[in-house]
Protein backbone atom coordinates (compact mmCIF):
# COMPACT_ATOMS: atom_id res chain seq x y z
CA UNK A 1 0.00 0.00 0.00
CA UNK A 2 2.83 2.46 0.70
CA UNK A 3 4.15 2.66 -2.84
CA UNK A 4 5.26 6.66 -3.15
CA UNK A 5 3.39 8.25 -5.97
CA UNK A 6 4.64 11.74 -5.28
CA UNK A 7 8.44 11.95 -4.18
CA UNK A 8 9.29 16.34 -3.33
CA UNK A 9 12.98 16.92 -2.44
CA UNK A 10 14.11 20.07 -1.32
CA UNK A 11 11.53 21.70 -3.91
CA UNK A 12 11.82 25.85 -3.78
CA UNK A 13 10.68 28.60 -5.72
CA UNK A 14 11.48 31.98 -5.43
CA UNK A 15 9.73 34.69 -7.19
CA UNK A 16 12.60 37.68 -6.98
CA UNK A 17 13.44 37.76 -3.60
CA UNK A 18 10.60 36.27 -2.37
CA UNK A 19 10.53 32.52 -1.28
CA UNK A 20 7.21 30.92 -1.95
CA UNK A 21 8.15 27.55 -1.28
CA UNK A 22 11.15 26.31 0.39
CA UNK A 23 12.81 23.53 0.36
CA UNK A 24 10.17 21.19 0.78
CA UNK A 25 10.41 17.39 1.16
CA UNK A 26 7.47 15.09 1.57
CA UNK A 27 6.32 12.19 -0.05
CA UNK A 28 2.66 10.82 -1.05
CA UNK A 29 1.30 7.56 -1.52
CA UNK A 30 -0.57 5.59 -4.53
CA UNK A 31 -4.44 5.48 -3.11
CA UNK A 32 -3.97 8.31 -0.99
CA UNK A 33 -5.74 11.66 -0.32
CA UNK A 34 -3.02 14.04 0.86
CA UNK A 35 -4.37 16.90 2.06
CA UNK A 36 -2.19 20.12 1.45
CA UNK A 37 -3.38 22.73 4.11
CA UNK A 38 -2.44 26.37 4.89
CA UNK A 39 -3.42 29.80 4.82
CA UNK A 40 -3.15 31.86 1.48
CA UNK A 41 0.17 32.51 0.37
CA UNK A 42 1.74 29.55 2.04
CA UNK A 43 2.84 28.18 -0.94
CA UNK A 44 0.30 25.27 -1.26
CA UNK A 45 -1.04 26.61 -4.77
CA UNK A 46 3.02 27.26 -5.81
CA UNK A 47 3.73 23.57 -5.35
CA UNK A 48 0.62 22.26 -7.02
CA UNK A 49 1.93 23.73 -10.29
CA UNK A 50 5.24 23.00 -10.12
CA UNK A 51 4.24 19.45 -9.50
CA UNK A 52 2.08 19.60 -12.43
CA UNK A 53 4.87 20.65 -14.70
CA UNK A 54 2.86 24.72 -15.11
CA UNK A 55 5.88 26.36 -13.51
CA UNK A 56 9.37 25.23 -13.20
CA UNK A 57 11.14 24.82 -9.96
CA UNK A 58 14.25 27.20 -8.87
CA UNK A 59 15.76 24.22 -7.05
CA UNK A 60 15.26 20.66 -5.65
CA UNK A 61 13.49 18.12 -7.53
CA UNK A 62 10.11 15.96 -7.71
CA UNK A 63 9.08 12.69 -9.59
CA UNK A 64 5.55 12.42 -10.27
CA UNK A 65 4.34 8.60 -10.85
CA UNK A 66 8.24 8.08 -11.68
CA UNK A 67 8.78 10.77 -13.65
CA UNK A 68 10.80 14.00 -13.52
CA UNK A 69 9.22 16.95 -13.74
CA UNK A 70 12.20 19.00 -14.33
CA UNK A 71 13.15 16.58 -17.21
CA UNK A 72 10.89 14.40 -18.37
CA UNK A 73 7.57 17.07 -18.04
CA UNK A 74 5.43 15.14 -20.52
CA UNK A 75 5.68 11.85 -19.36
CA UNK A 76 4.67 13.67 -16.10
CA UNK A 77 1.22 15.08 -18.04
CA UNK A 78 0.49 11.65 -19.38
CA UNK A 79 0.50 10.72 -15.70
CA UNK A 80 -1.41 13.29 -13.80
CA UNK A 81 -4.94 15.42 -14.13
CA UNK A 82 -5.41 18.81 -12.91
CA UNK A 83 -8.38 20.13 -11.30
CA UNK A 84 -7.20 24.25 -10.99
CA UNK A 85 -9.29 26.53 -8.77
CA UNK A 86 -10.44 28.60 -11.63
CA UNK A 87 -12.97 27.22 -13.64
CA UNK A 88 -11.06 25.19 -16.29
CA UNK A 89 -13.88 23.84 -18.47
CA UNK A 90 -15.09 26.18 -21.42
CA UNK A 91 -18.66 27.06 -20.95
CA UNK A 92 -19.11 27.87 -24.48
CA UNK A 93 -19.38 24.06 -25.12
CA UNK A 94 -20.60 21.53 -24.30
CA UNK A 95 -20.31 19.07 -21.35
CA UNK A 96 -20.08 16.58 -23.76
CA UNK A 97 -17.43 18.66 -26.33
CA UNK A 98 -15.43 19.13 -22.89
CA UNK A 99 -14.91 15.93 -22.92
CA UNK A 100 -14.34 14.87 -26.23
CA UNK A 101 -11.24 17.67 -26.70
CA UNK A 102 -9.49 15.84 -23.77
CA UNK A 103 -10.17 12.36 -25.02
CA UNK A 104 -8.42 13.57 -28.32
CA UNK A 105 -5.77 15.77 -26.80
CA UNK A 106 -4.76 12.31 -24.54
CA UNK A 107 -4.81 10.08 -27.60
CA UNK A 108 -7.14 8.01 -26.24
CA UNK A 109 -8.02 5.52 -29.10
CA UNK A 110 -10.59 6.67 -31.46
CA UNK A 111 -12.47 3.51 -31.08
CA UNK A 112 -12.86 3.96 -27.24
CA UNK A 113 -13.43 7.80 -27.06
CA UNK A 114 -17.14 6.87 -26.67
CA UNK A 115 -17.27 4.36 -24.28
CA UNK A 116 -14.91 6.21 -22.02
CA UNK A 117 -17.07 9.42 -22.52
CA UNK A 118 -19.59 7.23 -21.68
CA UNK A 119 -18.19 5.97 -18.21
CA UNK A 120 -17.40 9.36 -17.47
CA UNK A 121 -20.20 10.89 -17.68
CA UNK A 122 -21.97 8.04 -15.38
CA UNK A 123 -19.58 8.47 -13.33
CA UNK A 124 -20.21 12.46 -12.36
CA UNK A 125 -23.89 11.68 -12.76
CA UNK A 126 -23.70 13.91 -16.25
CA UNK A 127 -25.58 12.18 -18.51
CA UNK A 128 -28.79 13.65 -18.83
CA UNK A 129 -26.89 17.03 -19.48
CA UNK A 130 -24.38 16.33 -21.52
CA UNK A 131 -25.65 17.81 -24.64
CA UNK A 132 -26.44 21.05 -22.72
CA UNK A 133 -23.91 24.21 -22.79
CA UNK A 134 -21.49 24.00 -19.62
CA UNK A 135 -22.50 28.21 -19.67
CA UNK A 136 -25.48 26.53 -18.28
CA UNK A 137 -24.01 24.29 -15.36
CA UNK A 138 -24.79 24.84 -11.72
CA UNK A 139 -20.93 25.37 -9.80
CA UNK A 140 -21.49 21.70 -8.21
CA UNK A 141 -22.17 20.12 -11.86
CA UNK A 142 -19.00 22.57 -13.33
CA UNK A 143 -16.88 21.13 -11.00
CA UNK A 144 -17.94 17.25 -11.62
CA UNK A 145 -17.34 17.86 -15.29
CA UNK A 146 -14.13 18.87 -14.26
CA UNK A 147 -13.34 15.50 -12.47
CA UNK A 148 -14.52 13.53 -15.45
CA UNK A 149 -12.51 15.78 -17.69
CA UNK A 150 -9.25 15.40 -15.78
CA UNK A 151 -9.69 11.48 -15.11
CA UNK A 152 -10.46 10.57 -18.87
CA UNK A 153 -7.20 9.18 -19.17
CA UNK A 154 -7.23 7.28 -16.16
CA UNK A 155 -4.08 9.13 -14.45
CA UNK A 156 -2.18 7.74 -11.39
CA UNK A 157 -2.29 11.03 -9.55
CA UNK A 158 -5.17 13.73 -9.46
CA UNK A 159 -4.57 17.15 -8.80
CA UNK A 160 -6.55 19.21 -7.15
CA UNK A 161 -6.81 23.14 -6.35
CA UNK A 162 -9.13 23.94 -3.26
CA UNK A 163 -11.39 21.34 -5.35
CA UNK A 164 -14.63 22.75 -3.01
CA UNK A 165 -13.95 26.54 -3.00
CA UNK A 166 -17.12 28.26 -3.38
CA UNK A 167 -19.81 24.99 -3.34
CA UNK A 168 -22.18 24.53 -0.93
CA UNK A 169 -22.65 22.09 1.61
CA UNK A 170 -24.86 19.66 -0.83
CA UNK A 171 -22.63 19.96 -3.71
CA UNK A 172 -19.57 19.73 -1.71
CA UNK A 173 -20.27 16.57 -0.48
CA UNK A 174 -21.39 15.35 -4.15
CA UNK A 175 -18.22 16.38 -4.78
CA UNK A 176 -16.41 14.81 -2.38
CA UNK A 177 -18.23 11.28 -3.05
CA UNK A 178 -17.07 11.07 -6.52
CA UNK A 179 -13.65 12.26 -5.57
CA UNK A 180 -13.49 8.92 -3.27
CA UNK A 181 -15.12 6.90 -5.78
CA UNK A 182 -12.22 7.45 -7.85
CA UNK A 183 -9.92 6.64 -5.56
CA UNK A 184 -11.46 3.66 -4.56
CA UNK A 185 -12.13 2.50 -8.23
CA UNK A 186 -9.11 3.28 -9.96
CA UNK A 187 -7.06 3.53 -7.32
CA UNK A 188 -5.91 7.09 -8.50
CA UNK A 189 -3.99 9.18 -5.64
CA UNK A 190 -5.48 12.70 -4.93
CA UNK A 191 -3.24 15.27 -4.55
CA UNK A 192 -5.37 18.54 -3.04
CA UNK A 193 -4.97 21.76 -1.52
CA UNK A 194 -7.62 22.96 0.41
CA UNK A 195 -8.14 25.73 3.48
CA UNK A 196 -11.83 24.26 4.60
CA UNK A 197 -10.76 22.22 7.86
CA UNK A 198 -13.45 19.70 7.36
CA UNK A 199 -12.50 18.57 4.13
CA UNK A 200 -8.94 18.07 5.17
CA UNK A 201 -10.89 16.38 8.57
CA UNK A 202 -13.33 14.34 7.01
CA UNK A 203 -11.82 13.04 3.49
CA UNK A 204 -7.76 13.07 3.83
CA UNK A 205 -5.91 10.23 5.02
CA UNK A 206 -2.59 12.93 5.65
CA UNK A 207 -2.10 16.39 6.21
CA UNK A 208 0.77 18.34 5.36
CA UNK A 209 0.82 21.81 6.60
CA UNK A 210 2.34 24.32 5.12
CA UNK A 211 3.21 27.67 6.33
CA UNK A 212 5.35 31.04 4.39
CA UNK A 213 6.34 28.16 2.18
CA UNK A 214 7.64 25.43 4.65
CA UNK A 215 6.67 22.15 5.83
CA UNK A 216 5.80 22.76 9.19
CA UNK A 217 3.47 19.54 10.20
CA UNK A 218 2.74 16.24 8.29
CA UNK A 219 0.39 13.21 9.39
CA UNK A 220 -2.80 11.60 9.80
CA UNK A 221 -5.05 13.72 11.60
CA UNK A 222 -4.56 11.76 14.46
CA UNK A 223 -0.73 12.40 14.72
CA UNK A 224 -0.89 15.88 14.49
CA UNK A 225 -3.77 16.03 16.75
CA UNK A 226 -1.47 14.12 19.49
CA UNK A 227 1.30 16.13 18.62
CA UNK A 228 0.66 18.58 20.11
CA UNK A 229 0.75 16.69 23.80
CA UNK A 230 -2.31 16.22 26.49
CA UNK A 231 -5.47 17.09 26.47
CA UNK A 232 -7.81 16.50 23.24
CA UNK A 233 -7.11 18.75 20.31
CA UNK A 234 -9.34 19.90 17.19
CA UNK A 235 -7.49 20.36 13.54
CA UNK A 236 -7.90 24.39 14.17
CA UNK A 237 -5.95 23.77 17.05
CA UNK A 238 -3.57 21.94 14.93
CA UNK A 239 -3.21 24.39 12.60
CA UNK A 240 -2.82 27.58 14.48
CA UNK A 241 -0.51 25.86 16.51
CA UNK A 242 1.95 24.74 13.38
CA UNK A 243 1.09 27.89 11.21
CA UNK A 244 0.95 30.52 13.69
CA UNK A 245 -2.39 32.33 12.41
CA UNK A 246 -5.86 31.46 11.54
CA UNK A 247 -6.50 30.41 7.73
CA UNK A 248 -7.52 33.38 7.01
CA UNK A 249 -5.06 35.51 6.91
CA UNK A 250 -2.90 35.60 4.54
CA UNK A 251 -3.20 35.97 0.64
CA UNK A 252 -2.82 38.64 -2.06
CA UNK A 253 -4.74 40.80 -4.10
CA UNK A 254 -4.53 38.36 -7.09
CA UNK A 255 -5.37 34.97 -4.91
CA UNK A 256 -8.46 36.79 -3.42
CA UNK A 257 -9.95 38.14 -6.39
CA UNK A 258 -9.11 34.69 -8.55
CA UNK A 259 -11.01 33.32 -5.09
CA UNK A 260 -14.19 35.20 -5.57
CA UNK A 261 -14.22 35.14 -8.99
CA UNK A 262 -14.18 31.44 -8.70
CA UNK A 263 -17.19 31.61 -6.01
CA UNK A 264 -18.81 33.68 -8.13
CA UNK A 265 -18.72 31.21 -10.85
CA UNK A 266 -19.60 28.31 -9.03
CA UNK A 267 -22.67 29.78 -6.97
CA UNK B 1 -1.63 4.24 -20.27
CA UNK B 2 -3.65 5.43 -22.93
CA UNK B 3 -0.72 7.12 -25.01
CA UNK B 4 0.20 5.38 -27.91
CA UNK B 5 3.42 6.28 -29.83
CA UNK B 6 2.85 9.19 -32.89
CA UNK B 7 5.50 10.73 -34.66
CA UNK B 8 5.47 13.69 -33.52
CA UNK B 9 4.81 15.71 -36.26
CA UNK B 10 1.96 13.74 -36.81
CA UNK B 11 0.95 14.30 -33.29
CA UNK B 12 1.40 18.17 -33.74
CA UNK B 13 -0.77 17.87 -36.97
CA UNK B 14 -3.22 15.85 -35.58
CA UNK B 15 -3.65 17.90 -32.02
CA UNK B 16 -3.23 21.81 -33.91
CA UNK B 17 -6.74 20.42 -35.57
CA UNK B 18 -8.31 19.28 -32.58
CA UNK B 19 -7.79 22.94 -31.22
CA UNK B 20 -8.98 24.37 -34.07
CA UNK B 21 -12.30 21.92 -34.17
CA UNK B 22 -13.23 23.18 -31.23
CA UNK B 23 -12.67 26.34 -31.46
CA UNK B 24 -14.99 26.25 -34.64
CA UNK B 25 -17.92 24.14 -32.51
CA UNK B 26 -18.10 27.32 -29.84
CA UNK B 27 -19.17 29.20 -33.43
CA UNK B 28 -21.77 26.41 -33.80
CA UNK B 29 -23.11 26.92 -30.55
CA UNK B 30 -23.28 31.10 -31.17
CA UNK B 31 -22.84 32.82 -34.33
CA UNK B 32 -23.79 36.05 -32.97
CA UNK B 33 -20.27 37.58 -33.30
CA UNK B 34 -19.77 36.46 -37.17
CA UNK B 35 -22.64 39.48 -37.64
CA UNK B 36 -21.61 41.98 -35.88
CA UNK B 37 -18.14 42.25 -37.03
CA UNK B 38 -19.57 42.09 -40.92
CA UNK B 39 -20.61 46.06 -39.83
CA UNK B 40 -16.66 47.48 -39.93
CA UNK B 41 -16.10 46.38 -43.58
CA UNK B 42 -19.37 47.86 -44.27
CA UNK B 43 -18.61 50.94 -43.11
CA UNK B 44 -15.16 51.50 -44.24
CA UNK B 45 -16.27 50.23 -47.93
CA UNK B 46 -19.87 51.93 -48.11
CA UNK B 47 -18.95 55.37 -46.33
CA UNK B 48 -14.87 56.34 -46.07
CA UNK B 49 -14.44 54.13 -49.98
CA UNK B 50 -17.43 55.40 -51.71
CA UNK B 51 -16.18 59.42 -50.39
CA UNK B 52 -12.97 59.02 -51.46
CA UNK B 53 -13.16 57.23 -54.95
CA UNK B 54 -15.61 60.16 -55.47
CA UNK B 55 -12.68 62.89 -54.75
CA UNK B 56 -10.75 61.78 -57.21
CA UNK B 57 -7.42 62.16 -54.66
CA UNK B 58 -6.15 59.01 -54.89
CA UNK B 59 -4.31 58.07 -57.66
CA UNK B 60 -4.57 54.02 -58.06
CA UNK B 61 -3.27 53.70 -62.05
CA UNK B 62 -5.82 52.23 -64.05
CA UNK B 63 -7.86 50.51 -61.70
CA UNK B 64 -10.68 52.27 -59.77
CA UNK B 65 -10.41 53.47 -55.78
CA UNK B 66 -13.14 51.18 -54.67
CA UNK B 67 -11.57 48.15 -56.34
CA UNK B 68 -8.40 49.16 -55.03
CA UNK B 69 -9.41 49.45 -51.51
CA UNK B 70 -11.89 46.31 -51.17
CA UNK B 71 -9.16 43.99 -51.00
CA UNK B 72 -7.24 46.55 -48.14
CA UNK B 73 -10.45 46.60 -46.44
CA UNK B 74 -10.77 42.73 -46.61
CA UNK B 75 -7.49 42.71 -45.38
CA UNK B 76 -8.01 45.29 -42.33
CA UNK B 77 -11.02 43.43 -40.85
CA UNK B 78 -8.63 40.53 -41.10
CA UNK B 79 -6.39 42.22 -39.10
CA UNK B 80 -8.63 43.93 -36.80
CA UNK B 81 -10.54 40.54 -36.26
CA UNK B 82 -7.44 39.00 -35.50
CA UNK B 83 -5.11 41.18 -33.17
CA UNK B 84 -7.77 41.27 -30.53
CA UNK B 85 -8.21 37.08 -30.41
CA UNK B 86 -5.20 37.69 -27.62
CA UNK B 87 -8.41 38.96 -25.54
CA UNK B 88 -10.02 35.65 -25.18
CA UNK B 89 -6.55 33.93 -24.18
CA UNK B 90 -6.13 36.32 -21.47
CA UNK B 91 -9.73 35.49 -20.67
CA UNK B 92 -9.27 32.03 -20.87
CA UNK B 93 -6.31 32.31 -18.71
CA UNK B 94 -8.38 34.01 -16.11
CA UNK B 95 -10.66 31.02 -15.72
CA UNK B 96 -8.22 27.85 -15.42
CA UNK B 97 -8.38 26.80 -18.76
CA UNK B 98 -4.93 27.72 -20.78
CA UNK B 99 -3.65 25.55 -17.31
CA UNK B 100 -5.67 22.54 -17.99
CA UNK B 101 -4.22 22.66 -22.07
CA UNK B 102 -0.92 22.95 -20.65
CA UNK B 103 -1.09 20.58 -18.21
CA UNK B 104 -1.94 18.12 -20.82
CA UNK B 105 0.54 16.53 -23.23
CA UNK B 106 -0.24 18.57 -26.30
CA UNK B 107 2.62 20.41 -28.04
CA UNK B 108 3.13 23.99 -27.04
CA UNK B 109 3.62 24.84 -30.87
CA UNK B 110 -0.07 22.57 -31.68
CA UNK B 111 -1.97 24.92 -28.64
CA UNK B 112 -0.60 27.96 -30.29
CA UNK B 113 -0.95 27.26 -33.98
CA UNK B 114 -4.37 25.70 -33.35
CA UNK B 115 -5.95 28.83 -32.09
CA UNK B 116 -4.47 31.06 -34.25
CA UNK B 117 -5.78 28.42 -37.45
CA UNK B 118 -9.37 28.98 -35.93
CA UNK B 119 -9.23 32.53 -35.77
CA UNK B 120 -8.04 32.08 -39.99
CA UNK B 121 -11.34 30.07 -40.31
CA UNK B 122 -13.37 32.30 -38.26
CA UNK B 123 -12.20 35.47 -40.77
CA UNK B 124 -13.55 33.43 -43.93
CA UNK B 125 -16.89 35.34 -42.64
CA UNK B 126 -14.80 38.30 -43.29
CA UNK B 127 -14.37 37.35 -47.15
CA UNK B 128 -17.87 36.85 -47.94
CA UNK B 129 -18.67 39.91 -46.61
CA UNK B 130 -16.43 41.93 -48.84
CA UNK B 131 -17.36 39.67 -51.56
CA UNK B 132 -20.71 40.79 -51.03
CA UNK B 133 -20.54 44.86 -51.01
CA UNK B 134 -18.13 44.49 -53.55
CA UNK B 135 -20.80 42.94 -55.63
CA UNK B 136 -22.97 45.35 -54.51
CA UNK B 137 -20.14 48.19 -55.37
CA UNK B 138 -19.40 46.93 -58.77
CA UNK B 139 -15.61 46.29 -58.01
CA UNK B 140 -14.53 44.00 -60.78
CA UNK B 141 -13.96 40.48 -58.99
CA UNK B 142 -11.99 37.70 -60.54
CA UNK B 143 -14.13 34.79 -60.28
CA UNK B 144 -11.07 32.20 -61.13
CA UNK B 145 -11.08 28.96 -58.93
CA UNK B 146 -7.41 29.49 -58.53
CA UNK B 147 -8.15 33.19 -57.56
CA UNK B 148 -10.63 32.16 -55.09
CA UNK B 149 -8.41 29.61 -53.68
CA UNK B 150 -6.02 32.35 -53.33
CA UNK B 151 -7.76 34.79 -51.21
CA UNK B 152 -9.24 31.92 -49.34
CA UNK B 153 -5.40 30.44 -48.07
CA UNK B 154 -4.33 33.91 -47.73
CA UNK B 155 -7.05 35.11 -45.30
CA UNK B 156 -6.52 32.23 -43.42
CA UNK B 157 -3.10 32.54 -43.10
CA UNK B 158 -3.25 36.33 -42.61
CA UNK B 159 -5.50 35.63 -39.48
CA UNK B 160 -3.51 32.79 -38.22
CA UNK B 161 -0.66 35.42 -38.66
CA UNK B 162 -1.86 38.29 -36.32
CA UNK B 163 -3.95 36.45 -33.81
CA UNK B 164 -0.40 34.62 -33.21
CA UNK B 165 1.10 38.23 -32.90
CA UNK B 166 -2.14 39.28 -30.59
CA UNK B 167 -1.29 35.98 -28.39
CA UNK B 168 2.54 36.80 -27.92
CA UNK B 169 1.27 40.48 -26.45
CA UNK B 170 -1.51 38.93 -24.43
CA UNK B 171 1.30 36.54 -23.13
CA UNK B 172 3.38 39.60 -22.15
CA UNK B 173 1.23 41.65 -21.13
CA UNK B 174 -1.44 39.81 -19.05
CA UNK B 175 -4.21 41.45 -18.06
CA UNK B 176 -7.35 42.70 -20.63
CA UNK B 177 -6.83 46.62 -19.43
CA UNK B 178 -3.16 46.94 -20.70
CA UNK B 179 -4.20 44.50 -23.80
CA UNK B 180 -6.67 46.57 -24.85
CA UNK B 181 -4.35 49.54 -24.82
CA UNK B 182 -1.71 48.24 -26.33
CA UNK B 183 -4.18 46.59 -29.25
CA UNK B 184 -5.18 49.72 -30.23
CA UNK B 185 -1.60 51.40 -29.81
CA UNK B 186 -0.70 48.51 -32.41
CA UNK B 187 -3.75 48.00 -34.97
CA UNK B 188 -3.63 51.81 -36.19
CA UNK B 189 0.17 52.12 -37.47
CA UNK B 190 0.16 48.74 -39.19
CA UNK B 191 -3.05 49.34 -40.91
CA UNK B 192 -1.85 52.88 -41.64
CA UNK B 193 1.41 52.09 -43.07
CA UNK B 194 0.27 49.56 -45.39
CA UNK B 195 -0.90 49.68 -48.64
CA UNK B 196 -4.41 49.49 -47.37
CA UNK B 197 -6.29 52.03 -48.65
CA UNK B 198 -3.63 53.96 -50.48
CA UNK B 199 -0.72 52.88 -53.10
CA UNK B 200 2.67 52.98 -51.13
CA UNK B 201 3.77 55.26 -53.82
CA UNK B 202 2.34 58.55 -52.76
CA UNK B 203 3.98 58.06 -49.09
CA UNK B 204 7.21 59.63 -47.60
CA UNK B 205 10.45 57.86 -48.11
CA UNK B 206 10.30 56.45 -44.52
CA UNK B 207 6.54 55.79 -44.19
CA UNK B 208 7.45 53.11 -47.47
CA UNK B 209 10.28 52.17 -45.81
CA UNK B 210 8.19 50.89 -42.86
CA UNK B 211 5.32 49.53 -44.82
CA UNK B 212 7.58 47.19 -46.64
CA UNK B 213 8.50 46.03 -43.07
CA UNK B 214 4.61 45.29 -42.15
CA UNK B 215 3.55 41.83 -43.55
CA UNK B 216 0.00 43.42 -43.97
CA UNK B 217 1.52 45.34 -46.95
CA UNK B 218 2.36 41.87 -48.05
CA UNK B 219 -1.37 40.25 -47.10
CA UNK B 220 -2.69 43.45 -49.09
CA UNK B 221 -0.71 43.01 -52.45
CA UNK B 222 -1.23 39.06 -52.07
CA UNK B 223 -5.31 40.11 -51.98
CA UNK B 224 -5.14 42.27 -54.62
CA UNK B 225 -3.69 41.12 -57.10
CA UNK B 226 -5.88 37.56 -56.06
CA UNK B 227 -9.31 39.03 -55.83
CA UNK B 228 -9.29 41.58 -58.68
CA UNK B 229 -8.60 41.39 -62.89
CA UNK B 230 -6.25 43.23 -63.97
CA UNK B 231 -4.25 43.66 -60.92
CA UNK B 232 -0.95 42.90 -61.12
CA UNK B 233 0.81 42.33 -57.85
CA UNK B 234 3.99 44.87 -56.64
CA UNK B 235 6.55 42.17 -54.97
CA UNK B 236 4.75 39.06 -57.00
CA UNK B 237 2.53 36.62 -55.17
CA UNK B 238 5.35 34.00 -53.95
CA UNK B 239 7.37 36.88 -52.08
CA UNK B 240 4.01 37.36 -50.70
CA UNK B 241 3.80 33.90 -49.84
CA UNK B 242 7.21 33.69 -48.26
CA UNK B 243 7.01 36.52 -46.09
CA UNK B 244 3.25 35.84 -44.88
CA UNK B 245 4.47 31.95 -44.31
CA UNK B 246 8.02 33.06 -42.59
CA UNK B 247 6.57 35.92 -40.01
CA UNK B 248 3.63 33.14 -38.89
CA UNK B 249 6.15 30.60 -38.47
CA UNK B 250 8.80 33.13 -36.51
CA UNK B 251 5.75 33.91 -34.16
CA UNK B 252 4.12 30.44 -33.31
CA UNK B 253 7.53 29.49 -32.16
CA UNK B 254 7.79 32.51 -30.11
CA UNK B 255 4.02 32.20 -28.72
CA UNK B 256 4.75 28.41 -28.26
CA UNK B 257 7.74 29.60 -26.08
CA UNK B 258 5.80 32.47 -24.25
CA UNK B 259 2.56 30.47 -24.18
CA UNK B 260 3.40 28.77 -20.73
CA UNK B 261 3.82 31.73 -18.88
CA UNK B 262 0.29 31.93 -18.93
CA UNK B 263 -0.41 28.85 -16.79
CA UNK B 264 1.51 30.73 -13.77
Amino acid sequence: MTTPVVEIEKLSRRFGTFTAVDSLTLVANAGEVFGLLGSNGAGKSTTIKMLTTLLPPSSGEARVGGFSITTQPVEVRRAIGYVPQAVSVDGSLTGYENLLIFAKLYDIPRSEQQARIREQLTFVDLTADAGRLVGQYSGGMVRRLEIAQATLHRPRVLFLDEPTVGLDPIARDAVWKHLIDLRDQYGTTLFLTTHYLEDAENHCDRIAIMHMGKLAALGTLKELETSLGTGSHTLDEVFVHYAGATLDSGGNFRAVSAERTTEQRLG
Amino acid sequence: MTGTFIHPLISFVDKTFVIAEFELRKLRHDFTELITRALQPALWLLIFGQVFARSGMMHTGNIPYLDFIAPGILAQSVLFVAIFYGINVIWERDLGIVQKFLVSPTPRTALVLGKGLSAGIRTLSQAIVVYGLSLFLGVRLNWSPLALLNVFVVVVLAATLFSTFSLIIACIVKTRERFMGVGQVLTMPLFFASNAIYPTDIMPAWLKVISHLNPLTYVVDALRTSMLSGSPSTFGLGMDYAVIFLTTIVLVFIGARLYPQLGV
